[in-house]
């Protein structure tokens, strides 16, 4: 049994209705998706701003309503978006550790909030339970009776990793964990996040902007673009043999040491406008390879090889 | 609380509200202890008795009753009345800000468009209305008091908080199953709670004068209970005759709410967070100079930072941002600078041309040369000529330093004709032709556009013309790509990277990335905790790193198809700035540090092209 399965998940925000006439259709920005993860998985999640990638984030956590689908967590269905629900299976640590700290909240007030709202601990357990996550983070009891400003940015993501363990979910989202932070504090975070995940077996949605961090840390990795799955395939695969041309791109644009300098796509190149979508495929107006096909109908997500999906007409050859 | 308080009486103006303002509050609190008259009781025979009469200190009204006691008794009930109505008034107000804020689409929108109906009213034809309707006295002259200004404070508070609202604290609060109550309670408005405070502190004053107000109409205090708006009211008949009756309380209001006044602005620069950390006083238009010791002499390089020190001083804090930095450029080359946040990167490249922020930004030592010209210290009008002229900067987010309310066009003319004699056609031609440099596809069109109307990767494009629009000689980049998206990052570097080639540019690129620093720079520095650990060919130092940081550093950086693995960190934080360990700054964190790493200045060494400041290399240079 998958530890979280995705069904037709779309969200579609509606547009303002103009004064005189019908309104427009609403912006898609999230279109229906399918996937799921395994139990033990980190699932990396990569696309560029604009991609769909917070706003399912915030679905998958009860945060935002999805417009259709369903979303199951250990084959039980989630209901409609109630954040208290899915705090119990699902949680969330977020891009910026110190704004998701309320500044005047000590780190005590913060930590005991999932304990006492979620599982109605006492008193006493709290204490015990908060000490003992503080310890798995690595962090010191004595930094409980202070406020979040007094943190540096790694020590700020540890308390909010701190607090997602708290409601002993089974899986947690993990939305630009690092971006935020420096390069050497960035590993230091990383190394802990899969150290807990083996301690106490949990899965991992990972989603970021970053191709080496997320090939780093995955075990597959679903590319999004536009707002819908174009690939998903192995870690170790995708960007090595990428069948979808935007894979193929992003790979080609990760700045790499020792690979030579060249803007890998035609200059001038704008991106689809999500007011007004294009038909097709939405990558076809960047894609050396489109044709009228690609203009007109848009391509589903298909089996390519052993493990790999792409939604592509005239995918890559290996 | 000490901070607010020491802030609050550093404003003379305040402090002097304050002495007022707790006098008046002294005398009327001790009413009961002091030798007065029975404020109501009259005694006709001794009307309109003058100042100073026996007695009567401040003389009698038109009925003889004594003045002092009146008014005294009269400013408590109108302070107390004031203070009340501002309560209520913040109280509700703040309630409906909060709840319109938090809850937002449509019960924000009916809950604000009937706050706006309420604001619509003339003020004082409302309170006339509630009064009308309840009827006159004090206690309903209150209320219409507090009614009137309830939108003020749902509308402040309501602004605060759909800021608030969007906060990820708040997300996470929901995620930790708190609910809607209690996150207003608990989450929203611990943080609110000074603008509050602020708002109150404002209109205390108004309040009491709006309350004077409707005394004086008749419609609030009734007689004989005396505050001070019935007390000029009934003193009106004999203005001209017996001056003193309305002089006396009106002298009481304009008292305080003045000190009020005056005490509530001080309040709110002490406790408004953005005002505390100096917005009120405007950084100079140059970075200030306080040079110790000698200037290093001129070199021929075509810019050259010699031995830079520039200081944060903050408070009694002294934070060494720039510790001695010495870096050069020469036309056609490409230096990267890398380091970690709070490595001093930023700061050293904005000193160059005095734009590092004073307060506090002071530059304590040394040089920045400009064709051997040196531009610390130079005069502003000086600095100026060769700001964007000379040495241009591109900052990180595009969307930050670009006008929202100008059009591109205006803003790229604007950046030419402030260096040349252009006329308005002729520096939009130059626009359009700067824009189609840089790459933009129809830049005729959107020579026309708001930097909102642009992707983020278009606008850095725009930053970028505008850094070459008076064809500089040298280039500062802050972290241009760092806020792109990566298939964008790749285009802006080769962009660069040709426009260098093409003109002869010189560029000090600055950033915290391995791989754009190999694609893109001749050569790079390393720069950790405010100096330069390590500097040389980019190749020579991505490929065998001198500086144990540097090696680190670089394993710390996942590569791309390298596959699932464990990362090398390295443990500990960066140290403080203020609080710098002797020695190597990077002994802490450094597995081959011994007793002489902690020990003394350790020097930048090595062959001219290759310098590292280590006493352990990893390899020999």
């Amino acid at each position: 049994m998958p530890a979280l399965k995705v069904e037709h998940l779309a969200k579609t925000y509606p547009q303002k209705r103009p004064l005189f006439g019908a309104a427009p259709p609403g912006v898609r920005a999230v279109r229906p998706m399918s996937f799921q993860v395994e139990t033990g998985e980190t699932l990396g999640v990569v696309g560029e701003s604009g991609c769909g990638k917070s706003t399912l984030a915030r679905m998958l956590v009860g945060l935002l309503e999805p417009t259709e689908g369903t979303i199951e967590v250990e084959g039980k269905a989630l209901g409609t978006a109630d954040p208290s629900e899915f705090g119990k299976l699902i949680q969330y640590v977020f891009q910026d550790p110190q704004s998701s700290l309320n500044p005047r909240k000590t780190i005590r007030q913060v930590m005991e909030a999932p304990l006492k709202r979620l599982h109605g601990m006492a008193k006493p357990a709290r204490k015990r339970r908060i000490a003992e996550i503080f310890a798995s983070v690595n962090l010191r009891e004595e930094f409980l009776d202070r406020y979040p400003h007094e943190f540096s940015g790694g020590q700020a993501q540890r308390i909010g990793i701190a607090r997602a363990l708290a409601a002993s979910p089974r899986i947690i989202i993990l939305d630009e964990p690092v971006s935020a932070l420096d390069v050497s504090v960035q590993a230091q975070v990383l190394n802990l996040l899969a150290d807990l995940k083996t301690r106490f077996g949990l899965t991992y949605l990972f989603i970021t902007h970053d191709l080496a961090v997320v090939e780093a840390v995955s075990e597959r990795i679903v590319v999004l673009y536009f707002g819908a799955v174009v690939e998903i395939g192995r870690a170790d695969r995708i960007f090595a043999s990428p069948r979808h041309p935007y894979t193929g791109l992003l790979a080609e644009s990760a700045p790499v040491v020792g690979r030579s300098l060249k803007a890998p796509e035609q200059k001038g190149i704008e991106l689809p406008d999500p007011l007004n979508p294009p038909s097709g495929c939405a990558f076809a107006g960047r894609c050396p390879r489109a044709t009228d096909l690609c203009r007109t109908r848009e391509p589903e997500l298909k089996q390519m090889g052993e493990d790999q999906l792409a939604a592509c007409h005239y995918p890559l050859e290996n | 609380m000490s901070a607010f308080l020491t802030l609050l009486f550093r404003n003379r103006l305040a402090a002097l509200g304050a002495v007022v303002i707790a006098a008046i509050l002294i005398l009327v609190l001790n009413i009961p202890l002091l030798p007065l008259h029975d404020p109501d009781v009259t005694a006709t025979a001794d009307r309109f008795m003058r100042p100073f009469a026996e007695g009567h200190l401040l003389g009698t009204d038109h009925l003889g009753r004594d003045l002092l006691s009146r008014l005294l008794h009269g400013t408590r009930l109108s302070l107390a009345v004031g203070i009340a109505a501002a309560l209520i008034a913040a109280a509700i107000g703040s309630a409906i800000g909060i709840f319109a804020g938090y809850f937002g689409g449509r019960t924000d929108n009916i809950v604000m468009r009937g706050v706006d109906m309420l604001m619509a009213f003339p003020y004082i034809l409302l309170a006339l209305a509630i009064v009308a309707a309840l009827g006159p006295g004090l206690m309903n002259a209150l209320i219409a008091v507090a009614a009137v200004n309830v939108p003020f404070f749902a509308r402040n508070i309501r602004g605060i908080t759909v800021g608030l609202a969007g906060r990820e604290f708040v997300d996470a609060a929901r995620l930790a199953g708190m609910g809607h109550i209690r996150i207003v309670l608990t989450e929203l408005l611990p943080n609110v709670l000074p603008v509050i405070v602020i708002a109150m502190s404002t209109t205390v004053g108004w309040m009491i004068l709006e309350t004077a107000g409707l005394s004086f109409l008749g419609l609030g205090s009734q007689p004989p209970q005396a505050d001070l708006g019935s007390m000029l009211g009934e003193a009106r008949s004999a203005m001209i005759s017996h001056p003193h009756t309305s002089i006396v309380p009106g002298l009481m209001i304009f008292l305080i709410v003045m000190s009020i006044n005056l005490l509530g602005d001080g309040v709110r620069d002490a406790l408004d967070p953005r005002l505390r950390s100096g917005a009120l006083s405007r950084p100079r238009a140059t970075t200030l100079v306080k040079r110790h010791g000698d200037v290093p002499p001129a070199t021929d390089e075509l810019l050259a930072i010699q031995d830079l020190h520039t200081e944060f001083h903050v408070g009694k804090r002294n934070l060494r941002a720039v510790d001695g930095v010495s870096l050069a450029v020469r036309p056609g080359e490409c230096l990267g600078v890398i380091g970690e946040s709070g490595s001093g990167k930023s700061v050293t490249a904005l000193s160059v041309m005095g734009l590092v922020a004073s307060p506090p930004g002071v530059i304590t030592g040394g040089a920045a040369r400009f064709q051997g010209e040196d531009l610390i210290g130079a005069p502003y009008e000086s600095l100026r000529q060769k700001r964007g002229n000379r040495v241009a900067y591109i900052f990180q987010d595009p969307l930050s330093t670009l006008h929202p309310l100008y059009r591109v066009g205006q803003q790229l003319a604007e950046a030419i004709r402030s260096h040349n004699n252009l006329s308005n056609t002729e520096a939009r031609v130059r626009a359009i032709q700067l824009l189609n440099d840089v790459r933009i596809p129809n830049a005729k069109s959107r020579v026309d556009d708001y930097p909102h109307e642009m992707s983020g990767g278009m606008r850095q494009r725009v930053g970028i013309a505008m850094a070459l629009a008076n064809e500089p000689d040298v280039i500062i980049a802050d972290e241009p790509t760092t806020a792109l998206d990566v298939t964008v990052q790749a285009q802006i570097l080769s962009l660069l990277d040709d426009l260098r080639r093409e003109r002869g540019l010189a560029i000090i690129f600055i950033t915290h990335d391995f791989g754009v620093v190999a694609q893109l720079c001749d050569r790079v520095a390393v720069m950790y905790a405010g100096q330069i650990v390590e500097e040389g060919p980019t190749q020579a130092v991505l490929d065998a790193p001198a500086h144990p940081y540097t090696k680190r550093l670089i394993a710390c950086v996942p590569e791309l198809g390298g596959g699932r693995r464990e990362l090398a960190a390295i443990p500990g934080l960066p140290p403080v700035l203020d609080d710098l360990p002797p020695g190597c700054a990077f002994a802490p964190r450094c597995s081959k540090a011994a007793k002489r790493c902690r020990q003394g200045e350790i020097p930048l060494h090595g062959p001219a092209f290759h310098a590292v400041r280590c006493l352990f290399p990893e390899r020999a240079l």
